[in-house]
């Protein structure tokens, strides 16, 4: 039986991938919204990707943070039943994509870096969205986003879902907060596949190294971004205090970079990015 | 992100039932050969099966025009990933072994219809031609070489998607083709994107969708998110041709739907309006 005592001397780092997947999924952790508001000076919000639709599970808006004059992205998971259920939990459909494609070309135009926010499950798996074209909103973004001609700070803040998260997920710097984690595919749907179980997922979970520190060392993040302690659910304050030092320290390095160089550097990162004979 | 679960041993057939073929689409019986004769074509619905990487090589590039480049970039088990049907590395090893292949695309140089290009196939019998780091670098390493040498791209795209066994990097491969296809299109060159049966997952959310023409065989399997998963996600059934070459002409994602035997011509003939 598991005395106080017993229990007091558990080491916190040992901390499995799937108790990260459930710290980065919990409902009380920072969400985009807790972010702008925690981090941003002042923001505008803007809707829309002037085709069809707008993507409640993509924010997108100017803001300042620090002095700075950005664009915002991030996914949108919403904090009540309602919002969740009006954002897809976080998982947007090509609208969302395309809306941040528009809102970046203007970033661009005007000199704005960008700062992105992933914290999604993945893209929204639905009928309309195939037929809009999801597979193309993400090429597209990828592409887009590997060549635009302004900095670009990433922050994973909760889950880095597939191709999702990659979408929004392109840039200069990529940071991920301690408790985050960043997979190609959900450790449910990879047991599913792999194990035929789903729910094998803490197995998954630990085989797809999926975790800061993991990411870190396979050279898909530059840097992590600490968390209070417990994670950053128990303190948002520090949470975000935390991360607006770390976007900050990076816009602060970009900015001194000419773009022709910068995108040649994002580049030669993005064409680093692999581990084979 | 990916569909499927690549085997690396295919169940034994008995002696009777390997003579005979079922389409995968209408489940029509009909001798092997009937099917073999036919391209890999079923008689009865047209539907497009897959093909050979070296029998499609064969049927695009001119004769004895294909020169193949980067084979020596394969695989590497960085993860050291096993589950519960074995280790990544025997599962790959045992693919290379049965296919005579590196990874899940071939690509080099060749001529179609006299016009320079830089091809490349994937091979749906790798791994389900899913997108590893290797293949991923292939890409990327062909999309540079055409730039240096003004030719146009051609992929040939079968896949289920990211290969989950290589982690975070084979999702950043989705990256690395875009970025790659985004410098080759800035240099002035075309690429066109043959999505054939099936191209699904991480594959068709990044270099399969990026075509400045994206074509198909009639019938092939196109989407991004599986169809159980779509169906449990909205409660909704689909529709029977959803995610089918057909469905995504109709939708605005395909530019044309092209029979085999018309790809090679096709393909020349847009090179020549582009001027290559
Ligand atoms: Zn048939």
């Amino acid at each position: 039986m598991a005395t106080k005592k017993t229990l007091k001397k558990a080491p916190a780092a040992a901390a499995s991938a799937w108790d990260k997947v459930k710290i980065a999924r919990d409902a009380k952790r920072p969400h985009v919204w807790d972010f702008i508001e925690g981090i941003f000076d002042d923001f505008e919000e803007l809707h829309g990707d002037r085709l069809v639709n707008d993507d409640a599970a993509m924010v997108a808006g100017f803001g300042t943070i620090g002095g700075e004059k950005v664009l915002l992205l991030g996914h949108h998971k919403g904090a009540t039943v309602e919002e969740n259920m009006a954002a897809n939990f976080g998982m947007a459909n090509p609208d969302g994509y395309r809306k941040a494609m528009r809102l970046g070309k203007l970033a661009e135009r005007f000199g704005n870096p960008i700062v992105t926010f992933v914290d999604t499950p993945g893209a929204y798996p639905g009928r309309e969205a195939e037929e809009r074209g999801q597979a193309e909103a993400i090429a597209k973004s990828l592409e887009f986003f590997s060549a635009l001609k302004t900095p670009i700070v990433v922050v994973v803040t909760g889950e880095g879902g597939s191709g999702g998260a990659l979408a929004i997920a392109v840039g200069d710097r990529i940071l991920m907060m301690e408790n985050a984690v960043y997979s190609v595919i959900s450790p449910e749907g990879c047991a599913g596949i792999l194990w035929r179980d789903g729910a094998k997922a803490p197995e998954a979970a630990e085989a797809l190294k999926i975790t800061a520190p993991d990411l870190l060392s396979l050279g898909a993040i530059d840097e992590i971004i600490p968390e209070p302690a417990g994670g950053a659910h128990k303190n948002h304050k520090r949470a975000c205090a935390n991360v607006k030092k770390a976007v900050l320290k990076a816009l602060k390095e970009l900015k001194g970079i000419a773009l022709d160089e910068l995108v040649e550097k994002r580049y030669a990162k993005i064409r680093s990015y692999g581990n084979f004979y | 992100m990916s569909w499927f679960e690549p085997k690396a041993e295919k169940p034994k057939i008995p002696p009777a039932k390997a003579l005979w073929a079922i389409c995968p689409k209408c489940k029509s019986h009909m001798a092997k050969e009937v099917w073999k004769n036919n391209n890999s074509i079923c008689p009865k619905c047209n539907y497009h099966g897959r093909l050979p990487v070296r029998e499609r090589i064969r049927q695009i590039a001119d004769e004895s025009t294909f020169v193949e480049l980067f084979r020596e970039v394969s695989y590497s088990d960085h993860l050291g990933f096993h589950d519960a049907t074995g280790d990544y590395k025997s599962k790959v090893d045992a693919t290379i072994a049965k296919t005579g292949e590196t990874e899940s695309i071939v690509v080099g140089t060749c001529e179609i219809g006299g016009h320079r290009a830089m091809l490349g196939v994937m091979d749906f019998s790798f791994m389900g031609g899913s997108l590893g780091s290797g293949t991923g670098e292939r890409i990327a390493r062909a999309c540079e070489q055409a730039i240096a040498e003004r030719r146009a791209l051609v992929l040939f795209c079968a896949s289920g998607g990211a290969r989950m066994h290589e982690g975070i990097l084979s999702l950043m491969q989705m990256t690395k083709t875009s970025a790659a296809i985004g410098r080759l299109k800035a240099a002035g060159l075309p690429y066109i994107s043959v999505c054939t049966d099936p191209t699904t997952g991480g594959v068709s959310a990044s270099f399969a969708m990026l075509g400045d023409i994206n074509i198909t065989e009639p019938k092939a399997l196109i989407g991004f998110a599986g169809r159980r998963v779509i169906e449990n996600t909205i409660h909704q059934k689909l529709p029977a041709d959803f995610q089918t070459s057909e469905y995504l002409e109709k939708h605005g994602f395909i530019d044309k739907i092209v029979e085999r035997k018309d790809l090679k011509p096709f393909i020349a003939k847009m090179l020549n309006y582009w001027g290559f």
